[in-house]
């Protein structure tokens, strides 16, 4: 698993696509930092970025980086090693990297205005870990997509409708609910709702890390009301990682009986 | 020694390979022959594991292969299509599948035969169709397997890499190596092989010696008992 992992880390960490990535969240945190004169709505445009961002990176660099390595994983299949081995170091290999660009780009700029001194150290890796539970997430997802569809188009496709699903379509029909039946008790449903997709849950976990009342969602206050901040940060970050390893476990699965 | 039982496959609705009842001595160099679609590609991704039979089993060296993977390290395999990861060189490639397999490879004598030397720090994307090929055979021969299966091993190379290639095989031969070929190139077949089978709609047509095969088909030369089978009145 571990030479599997690196050859893939090392292949990806050559593309320029991972360049491009770690350029783009370099220049934005550098332009963000420089730009505003508060840190907290940089932390919060920040998180807006990465929330929406990273899912969407991971979910096409997931079915991509599939489908493109589809006879370099059969050269892989002839050796003697395990397939879930092949399938999960590909995996690995492919999510470290991405989140490897996204901790440096925001990394350097971060420690040259010297933020590490200060208490927003904290507010930081709040930032680095939503962005990588959602990278490891997403293209956790998108590679089970790849994995169970041997149609390019219907793979890509599927995967691209996922992120837009969990990124925009699930808020508004989240919303919709709640006016919807507004008149009832809507606190357990909320919670639930949120739950159910990642990025809502990097959103609260962020959220309430930063502890800003005035733009907390209905749901990020429905959780510090009920669960207080500690608790609702470990609950948020406990249930994002849930949403990380039963993906990865069924691509264990299903890598055991995929025909390549 | 690898052997097949009852071995069918489907993909969807589709039934590529129908019932084959095959075996392949050691140190058997045998052509997997047929049309385009009968099944040859499919039979081998078996054996190797890539593709999971639907029923059936298969034996290489009296070990059912099914959900086993150490079998492999019998077994050097040349894929059809070598498409390698693009951005890493031909030695980190060649290095990593050495790494994979525990650094047993003899890559230094493969390399120098097929003139790979100026190419091992160019990067995969960049190479032609043809040093690819000689890359991918490379990989498939630098362990010594005992048993050697290629796929279409003769697609871009060259005629100097070709007799080259045909020279290993004959090495290869001498050493009482297992080797399977699927290929169309007929008059490759007859020099290198002394067994076929031969595929149609994914059931066994033929299987044993070669001169047998142009005895049955009453001729002199391989490829025109090929087609004569493959002519609708006979198929």
């Amino acid at each position: 698993m571990r030479k599997v992992l690196k050859y893939g880390f090392y292949d990806l960490m050559r593309s320029k696509w991972s360049y491009i990535y770690f350029l783009f969240y370099l220049m934005l945190t550098f332009a963000l930092l420089f730009l505003s004169s508060d840190i907290s709505r940089a932390m919060i445009s920040l998180m807006n970025i990465i929330i929406i961002l990273s899912p969407l990176i991971g979910t096409m660099f997931g079915v991509m980086y599939f489908y493109n390595s589809k006879e370099f994983t059969q050269l892989l299949l002839a050796q003697p090693i395990k397939r879930t081995t092949i399938f999960l170091g590909q995996y690995l290999g492919l999510s470290i990297s991405l989140s490897f660009s996204l901790f440096l780009g925001m990394f350097i700029p971060f420690s040259v205005y010297g933020l590490f001194h200060s208490n927003e150290i904290w507010s930081f890796l709040t930032l680095i870990f939503a962005g990588t539970m959602l990278t490891f997430i997403f293209s956790a997802l998108s590679f089970l997509i790849a994995l169970k569809n041997e149609d390019k188009i219907k793979g890509f496709g599927l995967a691209i409708l996922l992120w837009l699903f969990m990124a925009v379509i699930y808020d508004g029909l989240f919303l919709l609910a709640l006016v919807l039946f507004d008149e009832y008790p809507l606190e357990g449903f909320s919670i639930m709702a949120s739950m159910l997709n990642p990025i809502d849950l990097a959103r609260i976990l962020i959220l309430l890390k930063l502890d800003i009342s005035a733009l907390m969602s209905y749901t990020g206050a429905v959780f510090q009301k009920f669960l207080g901040s500690g608790t609702g940060l470990i609950a948020s970050s406990a249930v994002l990682l849930l949403w990380a390893l039963i993906p990865v476990w069924w691509i264990g699965r299903v890598a055991k009986r995929r025909d390549l | 020694m690898i052997r097949t039982e009852g071995l069918y496959k489907s993909f969807g609705k589709q039934e590529v390979l129908k019932g084959l009842d095959l075996e392949f001595e050691k140190g058997s160099t045998t052509a997997i022959l047929g049309p385009n679609g009968s099944g040859k590609t499919t039979l081998i991704k078996c054996i190797l594991g890539m593709v999971i039979p639907t029923k059936g089993s298969i034996f290489v060296n009296d070990t059912a292969v099914r959900r086993e993977w150490r079998y492999r390290e019998q077994i050097g395999y040349m894929p059809q299509i070598a498409n390698f990861p693009a951005n890493l060189r031909v030695k980190e490639l060649i290095r990593m599948i050495d790494d994979l397999r525990n650094g047993q490879g003899k890559d230094k004598p493969l390399i120098e035969l097929f003139g790979l030397d100026d190419m091992l720090n160019k990067r995969l994307g960049d190479l032609s169709g043809g040093t690819r090929q000689k890359v991918n055979a490379v990989l498939a021969l630098m362990f010594d397997s005992p048993i050697i299966i290629m796929d279409e091993p003769t697609t871009g190379l060259d005629p100097v890499a070709l007799i080259k290639l045909k020279d290993l095989i004959s090495n290869y031969q001498k050493e009482g190596r297992t080797i399977m070929i699927t290929t169309h190139i007929m008059s490759f077949v007859e020099e290198m092989a002394d067994n076929v089978v031969f595929l149609l709609e994914g059931k066994v047509y033929f299987h044993g010696p070669l001169k047998d095969l142009l005895e049955q088909q009453g001729e002199t030369k391989l490829d025109r008992a090929i087609a004569r089978i493959m002519t609708p009145t006979n198929a």
